[in-house]
């Protein structure tokens, strides 16, 4: 009877080779946690014992994080819209067809990637130097954290504009601004809509812990709670949290399913 | 021998798909079903193998009632009837091989599945079957690299490979154009009689049920409106058949 | 005659809200709320001038970047490089079964609420804040950091895949079914071949995250180059820190090259 190999025998070998190799790798890994097993069994105990601290929250406790929470939304907010107008100019030097040369494009291009690849929360590090702690670093990090994000999602919404809608417009006798106005702000309006609307959305979720590092906002005081061990505190504002965050998305995606 | 009696299906959005289907298939007899689109010819396939559930009726296998089996059950008794499909549906980032393979899928364990370890006289008739559908050679090739033709023939090889007690067919060339859509009818047609098993054919094309057929039947809006031989087709029975079905019979009628 | 020139004055352009009046007061609200906003954060200029003139100092500290110590860069990175690895791993092998039961046309109503509350759960809080339980749950270190990024993972990848399984060709689901495969058989002929590629693109990218998240869920202990950089800025060590910063920042522009390439490749 014929028989039907999957592989050939250099598939097996190749394979067999990858799995090894794959293999070797993870347990490189693995040594390198430097994992202590007597902390690891304790773990589920550790875990109990903090959540039986956590529950339930301390509703005394509420009153003072209101403050905090709309610093938070703040910190969000205004980071957000500074970004946005950041964006723009990087994007329309990040985007092929409008920007001058290729030294603008690279200049572009790399603004995106610097401000990418650095976390809010280094960003938040490096302004609390420059400004002391506070919103006011918390609100800078989320600006040119955001910066990246959205200018590279604005350059693809610039670079996928039809030249014929533009050709269009100039045809009926428009002026430059008009053309501007008719013939591509409707192009990239909804894109600059939705992406605005979603980076809010996300820096809601990272304005949360820029307190942490001191940059104001909810996370200061959950790192406050944390330090001085009150843990019923604790589990309040993570409540907090998990309900701004929640709330934030469903408006998030509420107003990007109207945009779009 | 397949019986249906009494098939009613309503689907959740108010469709009266079927509303009271009867036929049998016999021993090793080919059954055309035509009408027009939304007539419920898919659904009546459905039914019979449970894809879709009906809400009323019974279906019986060889004596076996369908309809009221469950879990496992239904998953022995699909293994009894093969289905090729409209839209080929063969799992495009696969092998040739390993979608005709996948027509044992029933009669393998998991593991079995996993590391592809067919039983080897399950590989054998895989082969076989390839070179009777005209695709010998072809078993590594991968599924996205055939022509509609080509495809359709390894489905109806994945339904051979089955062993099944009756062949499902739902529009097998409504994808293909004219001339392959003749020689894939003949194929099906001829493997069915070659290999003594009975087979129900939906289809569009009126000209290739009257060139293929032993007995059709004609629904429309959910209910038989005509049973017959090719020859007792006439124009008043297709008129019946399409009726409120606007453009459609010129269509069907291959104009 | 009147009616219809009265129509044509009173066109509009339509809405993109359910009544006309919320657009606008959507904008005035918006504007109205980054005005307050920036007014309560109280910006002293008093104080910002003095920042810039710190600022400044520190700067000029930072340049040049010190690489004296690159052993205890090369450590970071390398700790940075196995967490992400091994994280990365756990969340596909975890994910995959969390992603099945998330997808609507496989899983039961009850499995399903299961499998997205798992993903909202993985999801909703930042890293930062994991990383503190983990640490709290399994001590400072790397461990607890690979942990934080699991969590991540398993709802992004879940949620990722999931939608991508709800979005498969129901034909080939149809035709395995057909030939009266069980479930597992189902799952494993007719989705697995048309998810893998969308299962590696996302492993890779997943990695790509990791290693970038690896960066600064060592600021509350949880190992990495993080721990590195946070250290250096609790001592002043300015141009140290901009080193790893450089050092952070060409690993994650390597990554993301290194990513886009081997998921163009599988494309």
């Amino acid at each position: 009877m014929r028989a039907w190999p999957r592989f050939t025998p250099r598939q097996i070998v190749l394979r067999l080779a990858g799995r090894l190799g794959a293999a070797t790798i993870l347990l490189w890994a693995l040594v390198g946690m430097g994992i202590r097993w007597e902390f690891v069994g304790d773990s589920p105990a550790q875990v109990r014992d903090l959540f039986g601290r956590m529950f339930p929250p301390d509703w005394a406790f509420a009153g003072e994080i209101v403050g905090p929470l709309i610093q938070t939304i703040n910190i969000a907010t205004l980071g957000t819209t500074l970004a946005i107008l950041l964006s723009i100019p990087v994007a329309f030097l990040a985007a092929r067809n409008t920007t001058y040369n290729r030294a603008t494009y690279a200049l572009g291009r790399l603004v995106m990637s610097v401000s990418r690849s650095v976390d809010s929360l280094i960003w938040a590090l490096i302004f609390i130097i420059v400004v002391g702690p506070g919103s006011l670093a918390g609100a800078l990090a989320v600006a040119v954290r955001s910066v990246g994000f959205v200018s590279k999602l604005f350059a693809e919404g610039i670079e996928e504009i039809d030249r014929g809608q533009v050709e269009a417009i100039t045809a009926t006798g428009a002026g430059r601004f008009k053309v501007l106005l008719y013939g591509i702000v409707p192009q990239i309006r909804p894109v600059f809509a939705g992406v605005t609307i979603y980076r809010w959305d996300i820096n809601i979720r990272e304005s949360t812990v820029l307190g942490i590092v001191g940059a104001g906002g909810i996370g200061f005081v959950l790192n406050t709670a944390i330090l001085g061990l009150e843990w019923s505190r604790v589990g309040l504002i993570l409540l907090v949290i998990l309900g701004v965050v929640v709330v934030s998305e469903a408006i998030s995606a509420y107003l990007r399913r109207r945009v779009a | 021998m397949l019986e249906v009696v009494g098939l009613v299906k309503t689907y959740p959005t108010g469709d009266h798909a079927l509303r009271g289907v009867s036929l049998t298939v016999k021993a090793t007899e080919v059954v055309f079903v035509i009408g027009p689109s939304g007539a419920g010819k898919s659904t009546v396939i459905r039914c019979i193998n449970r894809l879709v559930e009906p809400d009323a009726g019974s279906v019986r296998l060889d004596g076996v009632e369908i309809t009221r089996l469950t879990g496992a059950e239904i998953r022995q008794a699909r293994r009894q009837m093969a289905m090729i499909f409209q839209e080929f549906n063969l799992i495009e980032r696969l092998t040739v091989m390993e979608n005709v393979l996948s027509g044992r899928l029933g009669y393998v364990s998991l593991w079995q599945a996993w590391r592809r370890r067919f039983p080897p006289e399950d590989v054998e008739r895989a082969f076989e079957t390839l070179a009777r559908v005209g695709l010998a050679g072809f078993e590594n090739k991968r599924a996205d690299e055939l022509s509609g033709g080509q495809r359709q023939r390894v489905g109806i090889a994945r339904a051979l490979v089955q062993r099944p007690k009756i062949l499902l067919v739902d529009e097998p060339t409504s994808s293909l154009d004219p001339k392959t859509s003749e020689a894939v009818m003949a194929l099906i047609t001829r493997l069915a009689a070659e290999e003594r098993i009975p087979a129900l054919i939906n289809i569009h094309d009126v000209a290739l049920a009257r060139q293929f057929a032993q007995r059709i039947l004609g629904l429309n809006q959910g209910v038989f409106v005509f049973a017959g031989t090719p020859a007792d087709l006439t124009r008043e029975a297709l008129d019946l058949i399409y009726r409120g079905a606007g453009e459609e019979l010129t269509s069907a009628l291959g104009a | 005659m009147a009616r219809r020139s009265s129509l044509a004055v009173e066109w509009r352009p339509p809405s993109a809200f359910p009544a006309r009046w919320i657009a606008p007061a959507l904008w005035a609200g918006l504007a109205a709320f980054v005005l307050w906003n920036a007014l309560s954060l109280q910006v002293d200029p008093a104080r910002v001038s003095r920042g810039l003139g710190r600022a400044w100092i520190v700067f000029g500290r930072a340049f040049p970047p010190d690489f004296e110590r690159w052993e205890l860069l090369v450590e970071g990175v390398v700790e940075s490089l196995q967490m992400a690895t091994l994280s990365t791993a756990l969340g596909v092998l975890i994910g995959i079964p969390i992603a099945v039961m998330a997808a609507r046309n496989f899983a039961p109503l009850p499995v399903y609420a299961a499998g997205r509350g798992i993903i909202s759960l993985g999801r909703t809080f930042h890293e930062i804040i994991v990383a503190i339980l983990f640490v709290k749950a399994v001590g400072f270190g790397p461990f607890a950091g690979m942990l934080t990024l699991t969590w991540g993972s398993i709802g992004f990848f879940g949620k990722l895949l999931a939608e991508q399984i709800e979005n498969i060709d129901r034909g080939q689901v149809e035709a395995i079914r057909a030939t009266g495969a069980g479930r597992g058989a189902v799952l494993l002929f007719a989705v697995l071949p048309q998810v893998l590629p969308r299962i590696i693109g996302l492993t890779i990218y997943q990695w790509d995250v990791h290693l970038r998240q690896s960066t600064i869920i060592g600021i509350v202990g949880a190992g990495g180059i993080g721990t590195t950089l946070y250290n250096s800025f609790a001592r002043y060590d300015y141009d140290f820190s901009l080193a790893i910063l450089l050092v952070i920042v060409a690993i994650v522009l390597l990554g993301e090259v290194v990513s886009a390439v081997a998921r163009k490749r599988i494309q």
